[in-house]
């Protein structure tokens, strides 16, 4: 009986085991390439007590630099973004975050409000599999899901990526169990240069409204910011495409006026923040480069020191430290990018 | 609900736990209840149609009980009355009543099942006269919605009702319990088509739990979903792309897609059978073999006593049988024995009613001209199989190959190849286009592309023919191996590990290699659409 007992408790250790070894395999590691879809996960290690959090797409991952607002206003921040990043997701996101602290400001980047249902699977895997497991985790899941998608596939993501033992490298088998980082603070950074060139005209819209869902989301991350006593802060990120139209302009104006919120659109800043996008953006104009996220993150700074309740907190020694050795990755990284894209130092 | 998809993996585990959980008196109830909620989930209308279907065939069969039950009680009570001729009198009165509740409950339900499944293609056949003959107005097709395995269900309620019409089962009192024989819901969407004396006693029956049969219905669910996953869903992908594309895809392309239809649809059926079976089998409930390989067959008519065995058994016992005893075909056969002959004669009824066979057949698997088609075409097959049946003695009596290995393997080709031909009635949108595919396999000239690397190009990559190609092996090897006893059985001759490693290798197959999830569309099992 004993004998027996043990042989079925060590092939329920070896099937488990095994299936656990497998997931981890063949999960996705975002470690060249892609990298996007690490960004979300890269938040957990961090020490947190950050004074802003950003939220939203690429618009804010690619464009603000939390390494200079450090260094130039003493602002400790943090990027939950992700490419394509679904307002009712940036609203889980920011529930998760307040799960851990509870920043001074929030900076959501509005561009996703002109979603108003789930759009790709590729997307919410890249934002939703990085998040810890929580109630929030669970109704982002709920509420992303396209029509193909399961919610069981992303409690065991083994079922949603069976099938990639066939274009298994050598980076799954390094990154099984740890990871590296791809991002500085939720900065994703770029140092090459593409000038932006004709940007596609604005196609009409059928309805220049934005959705219902979308603006139940951004209503329900306000309260929530009021509720917890954060500034929540719209943004729109200065990318020349995809178009912002007068349309959605004036609906996020209103909102901000209505609801008392800082709303700033950096396009009608360009100038200001000193953008040139001959030399500020690596995509022609969609998303800043290095140059570019430097300019605005000063801009951005000198914004949230006047504005918002935001502190220099560049006297604090633990912070220093933290942000020093952030530092000498944050110029690593530069040093590999320009040899990577051959720019001259 | 898909056998596939997660819900009925959940669904089959909250029914498996609670079954050996509930008392074994109560066990048939919860099957009842899972089989309703099963076909609710399909579609609550559909409930709507067999619970009409399983109270009208349970109402009548009673009342062909009762029936003869009189009949018994009068006969015994008036024993010395009665002489021979009263008696034989009063028997083919009684008869006449219960043949008359026969009728009343095969028109009532096979009219459902003509109305709900044929009713367009019977408008589309008209209107197809009306435009021939420029005759006006064409009719509107009408909105019915086809419940789910209504093919199969009614067929067994009405196999169910000739077998109380004929005293070979007697009626069930309890029409809960008989309403579990229609709707037990493992064999629902796609049979086998059992018969109530075979199913019955073991689906009301206690089942005590036992490992070893859990076990066993378990591999054979796990084999049953490598089929269907492994192989019938991602062959989908190159059938799909070959036989959709016909203006592309013809000449040697009609011929690959024929083969790899041939290899989907056995996969695909004999799949969700094992899977069917393995479910009844962890409950504790024995279901009739539906396939005995049917690939290794030797002619056409072996094929058909050895694939969908329950529905060729289902249609050689209550229709090919009762018409070839009736009145009118007898008369038939003694006026054709008398006009052409006795050789030729004899045949002419059996012709006949093969063809009735065939052509329902053909019908009962869809609502189309295609279908009708590929029945007739079996039929047309078999007959001169028949006649040529001489012709092969004389060859066999010349040459003596009948025993051998190649001649055999021959043979099994030549019965593959004439099947697979056979079924690109189901493949193409219509007749015509059936004819000039098969017609261009001969005509096409385009072999030489199939080498180019133009098979890439089908929306199978190569990692999907090299798991093909793993799954057709595997197939053929437990085929071979079938043929000295069940696979399973020999499995559980080998020690634990052994037995661990082979199982759990065959679920990592299907983990890994299963055309399932994103990317994939889930796919219903081409059965459940009959």
């Amino acid at each position: 009986m004993k004998k027996k007992g043990f042989k079925v408790v060590l092939t329920l250790v070896i099937l488990v085991g095994s299936l656990w070894l497998l997931q981890r395999l063949l999960m996705p590691k975002y470690v060249t390439g892609v990298v996007e879809g690490a960004l979300i996960a890269e938040y957990y290690p961090e020490e947190k007590n950050h004074d802003v959090i950003f939220i939203g797409d690429c618009e804010v991952y690619e464009n603000f630099s939390p390494q200079i607002l450090w260094e130039e206003y003493g602002i400790n921040s943090f990027i939950r973004g992700s490419a394509q990043q679904l307002i009712w997701q940036s609203y889980y996101l920011l529930e998760d975050t307040l799960r851990y602290e509870t920043p001074k400001v929030v900076v959501f980047n509005v561009l996703s409000m002109k979603y108003n249902e789930p759009q790709k699977e590729a997307y919410n895997r890249m934002t939703l599999e990085g998040m810890r497991w929580s109630m929030s985790k669970v109704n982002a899941i709920k509420a992303s899901v396209t029509e193909q998608e399961q919610f069981l596939d992303y409690v065991f993501p083994i079922l949603r990526y069976h099938s990639r033992w066939s274009e298994i490298k050598g980076d799954d088998f390094r990154y099984m169990f740890d990871t590296k980082k791809v991002s500085h603070n939720g900065y994703y950074m770029r140092v090459d240069v593409k000038p932006a060139g004709t940007i596609p005209d604005p196609k009409p819209l059928a309805d220049y409204r934005f959705g219902e869902n979308a603006y139940a989301y951004l209503d329900r991350m306000t309260a929530l910011c009021k509720e917890k006593g954060i500034q929540l802060v719209l943004i729109k990120a200065p990318s020349l495409y995809p178009h912002w139209y007068d349309e959605w302009e004036e609906q996020m104006e209103e909102y901000a006026e209505e609801n008392d919120l800082l709303y700033i659109n950096f396009l009608d800043l360009i100038d200001e923040v000193g953008l040139d996008f001959q030399t500020d953006t690596y995509d022609g104009g969609l998303h800043l480069n290095l140059s570019g996220a430097e300019k605005l993150s000063r801009y951005f700074g000198t914004l949230l020191t006047e504005q918002t309740e935001v502190s220099d907190r560049r006297g604090e020694e633990a912070l220093q430290r933290t942000w020093a050795e952030k530092r000498t990755a944050y110029d690593a990284e530069i040093a590999y990018q320009k040899e990577k894209y051959q720019i001259e130092k | 609900m898909l056998f596939t998809s997660y819900g009925f993996i959940g669904f089959l585990a909250v029914l498996f736990l609670l079954y050996y959980l509930i008392p074994a008196k109560y066990q048939w109830m919860l099957l009842l209840a899972a089989s309703y909620l099963f076909y609710w989930f399909a579609n609550p209308v559909y409930l709507l149609y067999i619970c009409v279907t399983t109270v009208s065939t349970w109402f009548i069969g009673r009342r062909i009980e009762a029936v003869r039950s009189v009949q018994s009680a009068y006969l015994a009570e008036h024993k010395q009355e009665l002489d021979k001729e009263a008696k034989k009198s009063y028997k083919a009165l009684m008869k006449k009543k219960t043949w008359h509740l026969l009728l009343a409950c095969l028109f009532f339900n096979l009219g459902i099942l003509a109305v709900v499944k044929y009713t367009n293609f019977v408008i589309s056949n008209v209107n197809a006269v009306i435009y021939a003959i420029g005759a006006g107005q064409p009719l509107s097709f009408v909105n019915i919605i086809v419940p789910l395995g209504i093919s199969f269900y009614t067929f067994q309620a009405m196999g169910y009702i000739i077998d109380v019409y004929r005293g070979t089962v007697k009626a069930q009192d309890n029409l809960f319990r008989f309403a579990l024989f229609v709707s037990f819901f493992p064999q629902l969407v796609q049979g086998p088509i059992s018969r109530y004396g075979d199913l019955s006693e073991s689906l009301f029956a206690e089942h005590p739990r036992d490992w070893s049969t859990i076990s066993l219905g378990l591999q054979r669910m796990l084999w049953g979903y490598f089929k269907k996953l492994v192989i019938a869903d991602r062959m989908l992908i190159g059938v799909n792309t070959l036989i959709q594309n016909p203006d592309t895809y013809y000449g040697a392309y009609a011929f690959l897609g024929m083969l790899f239809y041939a290899l989907e649809l056995y996969a695909d059926f004999t799949g969700g059978i094992d899977i069917t079976i393995g479910i009844a089998q962890v409950l504790g409930v024995k279901v009739t073999e539906n396939f005995n390989r049917p690939y290794f067959s030797k002619s056409i008519k072996e094929y058909w006593n050895r694939w969908h065995m329950t529905m060729g058994s289902w249609f050689t016992d209550y229709i090919f049988y009762p018409i070839s005893v009736c009145k009118p075909m007898l008369k038939l056969s003694k006026a054709s024995r008398k006009a052409l002959g006795e050789t030729i004669g004899k045949r002419v009824p059996i012709y006949l009613s093969s063809f009735v066979v065939w052509f329902a057949t053909g019908i009962w698997h869809g609502a189309s001209w295609n279908f009708i088609a590929w029945g007739l075409g079996n039929w047309v097959v078999i007959m001169i199989s028949q006649e040529l049946e001489p012709l092969y003695q004389r060859f066999h009596n010349r040459f003596h190959v009948r025993g051998s290995f190649f001649f055999r393997l021959f043979q099994v080709i030549r019965t593959v190849l004439l099947m697979s031909c056979l079924r690109m009635f189901d493949c193409y949108r219509d007749v015509p286009l059936t004819f000039r595919m098969f017609g261009s396999m001969f005509t096409g000239g385009n072999w030489k592309e199939l080498l180019n690397g133009s098979l890439l190009q089908l929306g199978l990559t190569l990692t999907d023919y090299r798991i093909l190609f793993f799954g057709l092996v595997l197939l053929i090897a437990v085929s071979l191996i079938q043929r000295t006893g069940s696979v399973r059985e020999k499995i559980r001759k080998l020690p634990y590990w052994g037995r661990f490693l082979l199982w759990y290798g065959l679920f990592l197959c299907v983990l890994l290699m299963g055309a399932y999830g994103v990317g994939y569309d889930a796919s219903q099992f081409i059965y459940n659409q009959f």
